[in-house]
């Protein structure tokens, strides 16, 4: 294991494998915690927190955890892991619990933590995956922040709270409802996709990343096949 | 009494829609919602577990381990509770009404991990905690109207999907940017329910 190998994997999940705008893990908080951009930072960093310290337990117990029951033993250690966080921001940052509400207790739920739990932690040794965790929490924690310093400066005119633009901007205060979350969301992916050169923006969700993407497609797989007898 | 019960079902389908919203569940919304058949097979399935799993974690919350002062535990006892409830289900399904697991039963696995039953339990005992009058009872009506607001989001954006299949999209919009956008504009129609139930309360 080389130098090169350890920048890699840490590398790799802020520019080429992003979790949010390439592989799409994690698409909730994106929407939801994005209206400023303090709550995506900290977001971010809470998430990566949860992240780097799952991966390196799952990574450590991933000869013991029987194949069959793992997810609900990554479940565990992840809610865990959350539980800690939860505590941590509860008692330390006051003001951002109450801004996160639910979603900090939804990192639990958080597919990118899942994802690579299942993808890289089960498969790789600690340190590796520890480096993984620090990657994605880092291409995690900017995709956020970008997404909420557009809709903050878009929709409120300020940055961090701050304003930042001449008085004469109306804010646009859509940009922080709900519907200029997805709209921001979808118009950064396609700004990916592009960055990324046509051969990866091949019109389909990318679901590929997501842990639960072949019970999806065995979902839509099955739906195919009742309407083939239905009109037979 | 009806009336707050009316409110809080309005209230969780249209302006506090847990999909277009409030973000929850969007991993499905966005996945399985190509077809009307499987949008409308995930809500129903979703609606379900979310109905039971309020059922089990609001009491178990409000009996169990808010008096043990175990109040922290929320998170993991609620994934676990609700990962197990899904197994559950799935298997009494399947040996004893095989017709409903036939339709239901492949979303099940992929309620799990779904954020809108996390979500709505917590959401439902943070209510109860603002607000002494919200009861167990307002807390299924609750969760029951978050499933149809799922079903009502979930079975609006499918038509509008099956109509994108045949629209003439820009080259770099194709794919997830598109499916967003589509998304943007049925939350901001959405938007138009706001104050609806403000006159109810």
């Amino acid at each position: 294991m080389n130098k090169g190998t350890l920048w890699q994997t840490f590398s790799k999940g802020i520019v080429k494998e992003n979790p949010v705008l390439c592989l799409l893990l994690g698409t909730c908080p994106t929407l939801a915690v994005t209206t400023g951009a303090s709550n995506a930072l900290g977001m971010g960093l809470a998430a990566t927190l949860v992240l780097i310290c799952s991966n390196c337990v799952i990574s450590l117990l991933r000869k013991v955890i029987p194949d069959s029951v793992r997810i609900p033993a990554y479940i565990t250690v992840i809610a865990g892991f959350v539980t800690i966080v939860q505590m941590l921001v509860k008692a330390y940052l006051p003001a951002l619990d109450k801004s996160l509400g639910i979603f900090l207790p939804l990192i639990v739920v958080n597919c990118i933590i899942l994802g690579r739990a299942e993808m890289y932690a089960s498969k790789n040794p600690v340190l590796l995956s520890a480096l993984d965790g620090v990657g994605m929490g880092v291409g995690f924690t900017a995709a956020m922040l970008l997404m909420g310093m557009i809709r903050e400066l878009l929709g409120t005119g300020c940055l961090f709270g701050v304003s930042v633009l001449p008085s004469f901007y109306t804010p646009i205060t859509v940009f922080i409802l709900p519907a200029g979350g997805f709209f921001v969301f979808g118009l950064l992916i396609s700004l990916a996709n592009k960055l990324q050169g046509e051969k990866k923006a091949k019109g389909k969700i990318g679901c590929a990343a997501c842990p639960l993407s072949k019970t999806c497609a065995k979902a839509e797989q099955s739906e195919e096949e009742a309407e083939g007898c239905g009109n037979a | 009494m009806l009336k707050s019960f009316l409110a809080v079902f309005l209230a969780a389908i249209l302006t506090e829609n847990y999909i277009l919203s409030k973000f929850l569940g969007i991993c499905p919304f966005l996945g399985v919602s190509k077809k009307l058949n499987t949008a409308v097979g995930m809500s129903l399935a979703v609606t379900f577990v979310l109905v039971l799993a309020t059922a089990v974690t609001f009491p178990l919350f409000t009996y169990v381990l808010e008096p043990l002062g175990l109040g922290y535990l929320q998170t993991v006892v609620f994934i676990l509770i609700i990962a197990a409830l899904v197994q559950f289900v799935e298997i009494v399904m399947k040996k004893y009404i095989p017709s409903l697991y036939r339709a239901l039963g492949i979303y099940l696995p992929l309620i799990t991990t779904n954020c809108a039953v996390l979500g709505v339990t917590l959401l439902v005992l943070e209510k109860s905690a603002e607000n002494p009058s919200y009861t167990f009872l307002h807390a299924l009506v609750n969760a029951l109207g978050a499933g149809v607001g799922y079903l009502l989001a979930m079975v609006l954006f499918a038509g509008v999907r099956e109509r994108l299949e045949d629209a003439d999209i820009p080259k770099f919009l194709r794919g997830l940017p598109i499916t967003l956008i589509a998304a943007a504009l049925v939350a901001l129609s959405f938007l138009g329910f706001a104050g609806i139930v403000d006159g109810l309360l």
